[in-house]
């Protein structure tokens, strides 16, 4: 019985490290339709805010809650600004585009930081004891913060006017235009919230995998394989995706090992795609956000 | 600093040695220098093994040079960066022979690298050095692999900690070679030392969740675990490790831990209890170690890595490979095997590193230490370690002409498989 509960609750750490590490991405891509290959750098990015200023003295909470969303956001901003602007409707140029910046990414953090840097953080809260086992408080904490981050998302697009403004954009851009919204500053902020979350989780999941410059490499593919498993409905999608990738990863990986987890991971998003082209919000959810 | 007169010679001549280069490197046409190559992994994923590699090889032909170079002839190091791309490997390593001629190429980190360019480097009859430490079982009349085997380091850290844990052992390692292999060597010092493998499971190099293992770990209830996980995404096991409490009740020795200077990249409770075997630790406390330390701390300043077993041995390795060439007197390929052969021996920041003519291992100290507050203490050294996995399956000196990685037989002589 403890074992199932321990279980349970590592199956649903790892369907919210799916849907942090992909959010971001789903945002990017669900608006804009721009396919942003630097976004495991994004990830990155956050991971070494906290890491450079928490060994700097900055309070760990801080530095992950506040300083890495909004110093990735504004790096997104002007990313938006200096390359992507001049891209949109071109898929595979911005497809090519966005893989050299992260290759620029990289080489400029090792420049700087060189190939591997130093944590003095390590996860905080504690263990948390569930009978004989005993589970990350941290963990139980990304949990939650998963949920409130995909609850926040949600209520900002459906009842804001931001989000109104920016869900319109998204549908017809030429029509937004024509009733004044002015469009590219809607795609820079949502390129910069994007941005924003991706930078966010980057910093959230640092106390747990460390950072290293190369480390977005390892998020990428599955961000990739959730956010096109999803479809086209950003939050619908993204969860949904999480829900039955993540699932299918954490049950394969305990009864069977960690690489049959990950082909399981794969295999399922295959067969998935084959029988849903559009992704799960292309068949079902289809109305949702 | 103070000015002895031999310290101002020292410095004299290496400030005329640099001064000079221009004029060496003009000439480099003529038939004046010895021309080394280093085809290690200086970006991508590999670059925290590779980069300190670079840095101590570089040291060491430095100071060969400003010593007075080699046969009268000054070292030309030419370094290539394959990017952690095997590709890459196979085209320097034939751009090293077949262009740049060398005399020797010190290359590789993973054994898919080394295993990609010797049969170029075979082909093209060039002397190879691979100064990683690896599963072991390569027989190869004109390659040295002076790192450790597990016969050396991994027969000595298994029944330490089951002496000091208990019997009950749960393997974690890489999906690739190395891991396997090693994971074979592990259960069967286990099984020798009347142990139990409760399981061992295997990580793709890309994981970094591993919480469904946690919890496996914590449902076997072992006396230790052994982790063979390799490169930085792995490193994440050791903090989610410590983030459920677990490293609190159940010990973690590994085979690997430390080689990308992992000690340093978790906190110090993350990572304090954790044991280790290597032939090399920067903490050995000896004259000739803190004097090699202190020059290269000196060298490349505060940020100057943490030195590894692999970044040592490669500062060795050349050392190694130049003592061949004096005695042998000659850059020729077979004299400076046969020099090497008789057995050539270098006393090294490791202690002393001999050749082992038979399989043209190294016969080298191992160090067993654990891991404190980010440093190591060292607790037990084993000196004069044979390489006695590849000894059962490799005679180069009964049938010269063999270019094999013998790893299958050499788990069937072991009575492994």
């Amino acid at each position: 019985m403890d074992l199932a509960i321990a279980l349970a609750l590592q199956i649903i750490y790892g369907i919210a490290n799916l849907v942090l590490i992909s959010l971001g991405l789903a945002i990017i891509f669900g608006m804009m339709r721009v396919i942003n290959l630097a976004h495991g750098e994004f990830i990155m990015l956050g991971g070494y805010v906290v890491v450079i200023s928490t060994n700097h003295g900055v309070n760990l909470w801080f530095a992950m809650l506040i300083l890495a969303p909004v110093v990735v956001g504004l790096i997104g901003v002007i990313v938006e600004r200096l390359l992507i602007r001049h891209l949109y409707g071109r898929m595979v140029d911005t497809l090519l585009a966005t893989w050299g910046l992260s290759l620029v990414l990289i080489g400029l953090i090792t420049t700087i930081f060189g190939a591997q840097t130093a944590t003095t953080i390590s996860a905080p809260l504690g263990a948390v004891p569930i009978g004989e086992y005993s589970t990350s408080g941290y963990e139980l904490f990304l949990i939650a913060v998963a949920i409130v981050l995909s609850v926040v998302v949600y209520l900002a697009l459906k009842f804001t006017r931001i989000g109104l403004v920016a869900r319109g954009t998204m549908q017809a851009a030429d029509m937004a235009s024509a009733l004044g919204v002015s469009t590219s500053k809607v795609y820079a902020i949502t390129f910069g919230v994007g941005a924003a979350v991706s930078g966010f989780a980057g910093a959230l999941l640092a106390p747990l995998t460390g950072v290293l410059p190369t480390i977005g490499a390892t998020y990428i593919a599955k961000a990739f394989i959730t956010v096109i498993s999803g479809g086209t409905a950003i939050l619908a999608g993204t969860t949904s995706a999480s829900v039955l990738l993540g699932g299918i990863n954490g049950i394969v990986s305990f009864g069977i090992g960690p690489t049959m987890g990950e082909v399981a991971l794969l295999v399922a998003a295959v067969i998935l795609l084959r029988l849903m082209p559009r992704g799960i919000t292309g068949r079902i959810f289809r109305k949702s956000l | 600093m103070k000015l002895d007169r031999r310290r101002f010679l020292q410095t004299t001549s290496a400030t005329a040695a640099v001064m000079a280069a221009p004029g060496i490197i003009g000439r480099a046409a003529a038939d004046d220098t010895i021309k080394m190559v280093s085809i290690l992994d200086q970006s991508g994923g590999l670059d925290i093994y590779g980069k300190p590699m670079v840095d101590t090889t570089v040291m060491a032909v430095e100071e060969i040079n400003a010593a007075g170079g080699l046969l009268g002839k000054q070292i030309d190091l030419k370094t290539y960066d394959p990017q952690s791309n095997i590709q890459f490997y196979t085209q320097f390593a034939t751009q090293a022979a077949a262009s740049d001629k060398a005399d020797v190429v010190h290359a590789g980190i993973t054994s898919a690298s080394r295993e990609a360019i010797r049969a170029t480097f075979n082909r093209f009859r060039t002397l190879y050095f691979y100064n990683t430490l690896y599963e072991g079982g390569v027989c190869d009349r004109s390659t040295y692999c002076t790192g450790s085997t597990p016969a050396q380091t991994v027969e000595k850290l298994v029944p330490y900690v089951m002496k000091k844990w208990g019997k009950k052992v749960y393997i974690v390692a890489a999906d690739y070679n190395y891991g396997h292999i090693t994971a074979d060597w592990v259960e069967k010092y286990v099984r020798d030392n009347g142990g139990e493998n409760v399981a061992t499971e295997f990580f793709p190099l890309d994981v970094n969740n591993f919480g469904t293992t946690i919890k496996k770990i914590q449902a076997a209830k072992p006396d230790l675990v052994m982790s063979a996980l390799v490169g930085g995404a792995h490193v994440a096991f050791y903090r989610q490790y410590a983030a459920a409490g677990m490293n609190n009740s159940i010990p973690i020795a590994s085979t690997t831990f430390g080689v990308g200077n992992e000690h340093t990249l978790i906190s110090a409770e993350e990572g304090n209890g954790m044991i280790v075997a290597y032939s090399y630790l920067q903490e050995i406390d000896t004259p000739t170690n803190k004097d090699f330390v202190g020059r290269f701390q000196a060298k490349y300043g505060a940020d100057a890595p943490y030195i590894n077993e692999l970044a040592a041995r490669s500062y060795e390795g050349a050392y190694l490979w130049a003592e061949g060439v004096k005695k042998a007197g000659s850059t020729d390929l077979a004299a400076v095997i046969e020099a090497l052969d008789t057995p050539v021996s270098y006393n090294g920041p490791s202690g002393k590193l001999e050749v082992e003519p038979k399989t043209h291992h190294a016969v080298q100290n191992v160090y067993l230490a654990e891991l404190q507050g980010q440093k190591y203490n060292i607790l037990e050294t084993y000196e004069q370690q044979q390489p006695a996995d590849t000894l059962l399956v490799c005679d180069l000196v009964k049938e010269p002409n063999q270019s094999k990685f013998y790893f299958e037989n050499g788990l069937e002589a072991a009575g492994i498989k």
